[in-house]
């Protein structure tokens, strides 16, 4: 099911959480959701779930607005709120058969969906203890658990491995990657790496406003605007280097460091891999290293939401 | 439908596993047996075969259970966060009031279940009017379902369960008690306001006997406003 996000707004008081905003997702896409604390992430997410009514805007699941169907797109959205919130006094089996039945899973398949999830989420060694004798990593898999019951087209998780362990963060951004290919997945994270590793396309929302919209590489390459380069060339004087360096036209800036090394910039959109190469070939010079700097998603991050 | 049935389970099942109800139950039978038999203007008093001093006992300790009942109803959800599980599911705010209110409802039937050894044993000791007693009893379930709908508004108010303890109570005074007492001390349209108002009145004439379909609509439209503003203030989050 695909997500179309039509200029979004919600407001409490006077203050804008979500200021306008407007995105799309489609199905097999997983969308990572990134900005600071307080930025509108969750509101969104709450109000594409049905939880929060929608301020201004409207919010279209396969076309059919969530301002009229909301109860009944209830059904296709499996939700894992912030701090991943569970009812500690039952049983993670019964706990899951409770979400089933709430989701309008039949009885029949019901058991059946209840394993699956079971076994997906490595939960059988806990499957007949109480939620609240459970540690962070397992409550955190009951609350994913409970949000797949009932095999939805459509994965909202918010902040979905805070509290895991490292091998438990890999396995469930594992398991987010395979159950992403068949269905719509927006998830939130302040964890930068993660939106590398699991999501297709990242969205930076900065004080309820989209401030970036794009993959990991077009977004280190918007926040450049330019190709940086970090070459080795020997067997030359590196004074002479870096002025037939700057000679080049596709080449702006040069900056010399130790050891026969120099930082060049390029010009916007084009390379200077080749003009390098074609130099250093004709004046007899040596290129043992050429490597692209890549702008960090942090730096990008930091950039677009500090202000 | 089958929503507000499978929220009802859950939360009967949790009354049951976090004891409240058994201390519920034990209370209940505790004080109302004692203050029946054993002490005050107990059932021998009467005279005669007849429940209304149970009626009378009930009428007051039901009013400072369901509160402690009602409590945690949403005001829980709240605190913890799991309300934002069950309505991202497909429930709507409605099913989950209803369904508090039913799982309450049912618990408060099963312990006035428990009570009907008073009624074979007083029909043991005397010609029981029948009709008394089951008037008597839908009065007290009838009052019952609209304290527990004043409870569960009062805990869609507040994320804390002390709160919506003491405001139910609060709420619950009026009706009880203030309306009565304001009753008598006027007189006109004002005095009948009161008095219409008055649970106490109303329940009283239905533990006597009488059904009167003016008093089934008095305990059913407190009920219904109960629940509808607990609707309301659950669906304030939209705005």
């Amino acid at each position: 099911m695909n997500i179309r996000i039509d200029n979004l707004s919600k407001w409490y008081a006077t203050q804008a959480a979500v200021d306008q905003i407007s995105f799309e997702v489609k199905t097999g896409e997983i969308l990572g959701f990134l900005g600071p604390n307080g930025a509108g992430k969750s509101t969104t997410m709450k109000m594409i779930t049905g939880y929060l009514g929608i301020g201004d805007g409207d919010i279209f699941i396969d076309d059919r607005s969530v301002r009229q169907f909301a109860d009944s797109l209830k059904r296709h959205i499996g939700y894992l709120p912030e701090n991943n919130p569970l009812y500690l006094d039952m049983a993670v089996m019964d706990y899951l058969r409770f979400s089933a039945e709430l989701q309008g899973v039949a009885r029949p398949m019901a058991d059946g969906r209840v394993r699956e999830m079971i076994r997906l989420c490595g939960l059988n060694a806990e499957k007949h203890k109480n939620i609240g004798e459970l540690s962070k990593g397992y409550r955190q898999r009951v609350g994913l658990a409970q949000a797949m019951i009932h095999d939805p087209e459509i994965l909202i998780l918010d902040e979905p491995t805070t509290g895991l362990d490292p091998n438990q963060i890999v396995d469930i951004r594992k398991l987010i990657r395979e159950l992403g290919k068949a269905k719509t997945v927006i998830l939130s994270t302040h964890i930068l790496p993660e939106v590398e590793a699991t999501c297709d396309r990242i969205l930076i929302i900065n004080k309820g406003q989209i401030v970036a919209n794009g993959t990991a590489e077009t977004l280190s390459q918007q926040a450049r605007g330019q190709e940086v380069l970090k070459a080795r060339i020997e067997d030359g004087d590196p004074g002479s280097i870096a002025a037939a360096l700057r000679g080049l036209p596709s080449v702006i800036l040069v900056v010399p460091a130790e050891a026969s090394r120099f930082e060049i910039q390029g010009v916007l959109n084009g390379s200077a891999k080749r003009e390098i190469f074609h130099l250093c070939a004709s004046k007899g010079w040596v290129l043992t290293e050429l490597i692209p700097v890549e702008t960090r998603l942090e730096d990008i991050f930091r950039n677009l939401t500090l202000n | 439908m089958h929503a507000i049935w499978i929220i009802t389970k859950r939360e009967l099942a949790s009354f049951f596993d976090s004891l409240i109800a058994y201390i519920m139950l034990v209370l209940f039978l505790g004080f109302s047996g004692f203050f029946t038999w054993l002490y005050g203007s107990n059932i021998f008093f009467s005279g005669q075969a007849s429940l209304e001093s149970f009626f009378n006992v009930a009428y007051w300790t039901l009013f400072f259970f369901i509160p402690a009942l009602t409590m945690r109803s949403l005001a829980e959800e709240k605190k913890t966060g799991t309300i934002e599980l069950l309505l991202t599911k497909a429930v709507t705010d409605r099913q989950l009031v209803l369904g508090k209110f039913l799982s309450t409802l049912l618990l408060v039937a099963i312990a006035l279940l428990f009570t009907l050894p008073y009624v074979i044993t007083v029909s043991c000791l005397g010609n029981l009017d029948s009709g008394q007693v089951i008037c008597g009893y839908a009065g007290l379930i009838l009052m019952c379902a609209a304290y527990i709908g004043i409870g569960v508004y009062a805990s869609s108010l507040t994320a804390n369960q002390i709160v919506a303890f003491l405001a139910a109570l609060f709420i619950g005074l009026f009706f009880h008690i203030i309306f009565g007492v304001l009753a008598a001390g006027f007189t006109g349209t004002t005095g009948a306001v009161f008095s219409f108002l008055s649970l106490s009145d109303h329940f009283q004439s239905m533990s006597r006997g009488i059904l009167d379909s003016r008093d089934v609509l008095y305990f059913l439209s407190l009920t219904f406003t109960g629940l509808f503003l607990a609707e309301f203030s659950l669906t304030k989050r939209n705005f």
